[in-house]
């Protein structure tokens, strides 16, 4: 077995973050994670998105349409056994806002949502423990 | 257009998933832009964090229950999928097996082993990253075991005789080694585990589980690498036993329900959901309708947690219309609980981290593309 040595140097470069994009193309096995579906127009996109299902397809369809500048957001998986998923977003054609910046603002808001629940469930929990002393 | 002022009713009503004899009602969140006209229901962060509220009910290692008020269903499914399938754990992947003279087949007897919970220390856990095996055929590159991606495990065992063994005696006193425990199989440490691992090692979480059982002369060595994964891949790899949510049930008593009746009603609940109480001046200061019937008993809601909502109070013609049964759609009630490998609160901590990963990773492919 090889040591971590070699590891801990890459590291030391401050590599992590580009580490961890290698992890995911490993992890792919040298298939795309997002492809643009064909048909796309100015306000209106559908996504492939690669080794994603229920889980992150029904909450980032939740933020998407919580921006009032999509006019339809819904998502799909067509085939079971291929662990695709389909993300279809249109936009109001009387804003500036594009399919991709729908998408991005989506994936925006549920990491600041996501670190807002770390935070309330660490508080909560640490509140609960310190209450049974 | 300004949002419109609106009362506490209404914004309860919209929340409560009604549930009727035959039927259930409201049942799909209406908190999207343009659903209610003239109300700003666009994605805000500060109304998202004053709306959230956590609330612990149990905290164990084993076990952690917890409320999740202020969330959209799509969101707290999201968790619960992440910690049944998605959370990455360490299970034993690969076993090589030196000798096995047992009468269990060596694909059963590993699958065994790849069922049995490790624990070990939570620092070394996070140090442990994911490996990926080499396929060649199928084009995957894939990486070499390393101490930060494999964990060596051993387990060698062989049954004898004890001296002196008596003649109709159990096999536990004819034999050294008859059972083969989970507590036989002993930690390897590579490179730098030794020291990542040291507040705890890496060890089976339950000692006492039969893997196997031998008589004389038979043997089991097998080296076995252990690995993260995920529940997706193998139910080996799911950190909880269960993680699920309900929603918290409402009850709401429309017309007194009194005396005789009450005893009645509170027969169709669990135990400790609903209290029967004289009726005192507080009392009709909190419902001005139970005026008429000082002195009397009457039913009251006390822990509406406690209910299962079996629906039993609606198939009784004398509550008909004094009741009403509901659940609060954005009220989750998480119950979660550990195989063993993490604390059950920092298994749903780790579940948030993983979906903010998954945003992450995808944010990241949109930039490449974009640019």
């Amino acid at each position: 077995m090889s040591n971590s040595a070699e590891r801990d140097t890459e590291m030391a470069n401050g590599e992590a973050e580009e580490d961890s994009a290698d992890e995911q193309e490993l992890l792919l096995g040298g298939l795309e994670k997002l492809v643009i579906l064909p048909g796309q127009t100015s306000h209106a996109a559908s996504f492939q998105i690669e080794q994603e299902d229920h889980t992150l397809g029904n909450s980032l369809r939740y933020f998407i349409n919580k921006n009032p500048d999509v006019e339809f957001c819904g998502y799909t998986i067509p085939h079971p056994s291929e662990t695709k998923m389909h993300i279809r977003i249109q936009t109001w054609e009387d804003t500036p806002t594009t399919a991709f910046d729908a998408l991005r603002k989506g994936l925006e808001d549920m990491i600041e949502a996501c670190d807002v629940v770390t935070e309330k469930f660490t508080d909560a929990r640490d509140g609960f423990e310190a209450s049974k002393q | 257009m300004a949002p419109a002022q609106l009362s506490q009713a209404e914004l309860d009503r919209r929340k409560t998933v009604g549930i009727n004899p035959e039927t259930v009602t409201n049942i799909t969140s209406t908190d999207f832009p343009g659903h209610h006209p003239g109300e700003d229901a666009a994605w805000s962060i500060d109304r998202f964090s004053k709306g959230l509220e956590v609330k612990f009910h149990k905290n164990s290692y084993d076990e952690a229950t917890f409320s999740l008020i202020g969330i959209d269903a799509s969101v707290a499914n999201a968790f619960r999928r992440i910690l049944i399938a998605e959370v990455p754990t360490l299970a034993i992947e690969t076993c090589y097996f030196n000798n096995n003279t047992s009468v269990i087949a060596d694909e059963v007897l590993a699958h065994r082993l790849g069922l049995i919970p490790l624990k070990g220390s939570l620092r070394g856990l996070d140090y442990l990253k994911w490996y990926v095996r080499p396929d060649p055929e199928n084009g995957i590159e894939g990486m070499d075991p390393s101490d930060y991606n494999t964990v060596v495990l051993n387990l060698y065992v062989k049954c004898e005789w004890k001296p002196n063994p008596p003649e109709n005696g159990e096999p536990e006193e004819k034999y050294n080694h008859s059972n083969v425990y989970a507590r036989d199989i002993k930690w390897e440490p590579m490179g730098r585990q030794k020291e990542e691992f040291e507040d705890l090692e890496i060890q089976p979480v339950n000692p006492d589980i039969l893997i196997a059982k031998l008589r004389p002369g038979q043997e089991i060595d097998i080296v076995m690498h252990a690995n993260l994964g995920k529940g997706g891949d193998h139910a080996k790899f799911s950190p909880v036993g269960t993680a699920t949510y309900r929603l918290l049930p409402k009850i709401e008593i429309l017309k007194p329900i009194l005396n005789q009746d009450a005893l009645e009603f509170q027969k169709c609940f669990p135990a400790g959901v609903i209290d029967v109480e004289y009726v005192d001046a507080k009392a009709v200061t909190e419902n001005e309708r139970l005026r008429p019937h000082e002195g009397e008993q009457y039913a009251k809601v006390k822990d509406p947690m406690k209910d299962t909502v079996s629906r039993e109070c609606l198939r009784h013609d004398k509550f008909k219309g004094k009741v009403k049964l509901g659940r609060v759609q954005d009220h989750f009630i998480f119950q979660v609980e550990s195989t063993g490998q993490f604390p059950s609160d920092r298994l749903f901590l780790e579940s948030v981290k993983v979906l903010k990963y998954k945003a992450q990773t995808l944010l990241r492919a949109l930039d490449n593309i974009d640019s």
